[in-house]
């Protein structure tokens, strides 16, 4: 647990943790303006910006610097939390994403019925089931 | 009985099979652990996103997102259906999808019509083939997951939740227990339950500053945070994949084993036979003179 002037810093986006520690300091790009952190902050929530956060890590005289494309900072008194994005966001963006999913999706879809076919769902399993049950008894018998 | 020639060809075969399963489950055991590795750095991510959420949602118990909203009747569903692009890895997706139909089935007996997102090229392959309703779909997704390549699809669901338009989304994908079990399992993604949202720390109350303000912020983490779950969804079933991979090409690299060794044993017999019936000839030749 971080200490009365050191405050616990965590950096973690969906697909990794990118820095965990204690600082005396962070610089991150808020969504409003630059914002500066030291130990027993106000709780604060906030979007940040992409760029650079910077954290002054405790006892060690060069600061880390952290590149992040955007996300949510928490603060709490003995506690930061940057949940980083794993790429730059935005809603146009998002939407551009979704409706492109959608198209290819439809494309395959135009030409041919809506209409689940149960049976060649279920026989198309049941083959790929027995097939590998024929395997294994037969590594059984082999055995 | 088959020539020897024809034996000797047989196993060279089989023998350059199991050179290519036993290549194919190594290079599934080094990918394996980096997959797991992999779904380990996702987990805090989605506790973070978990715990704020949980605080906010103390700070402000009137608001309710449409995401946690519960329809009261369910009129239709999305599916998002998780499954690998390559093959060669035992019965994984032939499970998962087996799942995918009961539920098709069992929704079509309400009469409840379904939507379904495919992500890898198995499912999506299986569904569309069985004439499935797919409305997205993300293939080639490689080895390394990216949140990115997810976004799209999942947005669709969503956004039809948000619209009315579906009542619940359920996800699919293939739990990995440990290096030997995987099972599938089906989970609610929508509407989250308001239950797994519970901050750690105390009760006392407080309340964080906000900018610009709660409702945008909590909008944006509660995205994130079912973006964060397909993630892990989605690495979680490459780790499944690889390790189901390695357990089914050691099977047949065994097997393979198996088949040159019965293969010797005949092909030993049959050279033994051909040798005792040239003595024999030579001998009765003799005798005979």
């Amino acid at each position: 647990m971080a200490s009365e002037n050191t405050i616990h810093v965590s950096v973690v986006s969906a697909e990794e943790e990118i820095f965990d520690g204690d600082a005396e300091f962070v610089a991150l790009p808020g969504e409003t303006g630059e914002l500066g952190i030291y130990p027993l902050h106000t709780p604060l929530i906030t979007r940040i910006k992409p760029g650079a956060v910077r954290i002054r890590v405790a006892g060690k005289d060069e600061e880390e610097l952290v590149f992040v494309a955007g996300g949510l900072l928490e603060v709490q008194p003995d506690e930061v939390t940057v949940l980083a994005e794993t790429a730059i966001r935005g809603r146009d963006l998002d939407a551009a994403k979704a409706q492109e999913a959608r198209r290819q999706a439809q494309e395959a879809l135009n030409n041919r019925s809506g209409k689940i076919d149960y049976a060649k769902a279920q026989s198309e399993l049941a083959e790929a089931i027995a097939q590998l049950q024929a395997i294994s008894k037969l590594r059984q018998k082999r055995a | 009985m088959p020539a020897s020639k024809e034996i000797r060809s047989k196993i060279r075969s089989v023998e350059n099979t199991r050179k290519i399963t036993k290549a194919m489950e190594m290079v599934a055991a080094s990918k394996m652990r980096k997959a797991q590795e992999r779904m380990r750095a996702a987990r805090p991510y989605s506790r973070k996103v978990l715990n704020i959420a949980g605080h906010l949602a103390q700070a402000n118990p009137d608001y309710v997102h449409p995401l946690m909203q519960k329809h009261e009747q369910i009129k239709k569903v999305g599916l998002i259906v998780v499954t690998t692009d390559k093959g060669l890895c035992g019965a994984m997706n032939t499970n998962t999808l087996r799942a995918v139909t009961q539920k098709l089935r069992q929704l079509e007996a309400e009469g409840v019509p379904s939507q379904v997102v495919a992500v890898g090229s198995k499912g999506y392959g299986f569904l569309s083939r069985v004439g499935a309703t797919v409305v997205a779909q993300v293939t080639q997704l490689g080895d390394v997951p990216h949140l990115e390549r997810l976004i799209g699809p999942v947005k669709t669901l969503l956004d039809a939740y948000q619209n009315d338009e579906i009542d619940a989304v359920y996800v699919f994908y293939t739990k990995f227990v440990n290096t030997m079990v995987q099972e599938p399992v089906m989970e609610q993604l929508v509407p989250l339950s308001p239950d797994k949202i519970k901050p750690e720390r105390g009760t006392h109350t407080w309340d964080y500053i906000y900018e610009p303000d709660a409702q945008a912020v909590i909008d944006d983490l509660l995205i994130r945070y079912l973006e964060a779950l397909i993630y892990q969804a989605v690495a979680e079933n490459m780790a499944s994949e690889q390790s189901a991979r390695r357990m089914a090409m050691k099977a047949a690299s065994d097997n393979a084993g198996n088949v040159i060794n019965e293969l010797r044993l005949l092909y030993n017999k049959n050279r033994q036979a051909a040798i005792t019936k040239e003595i024999s000839e030579i001998v009765s030749g003799a005798a005979a003179v």
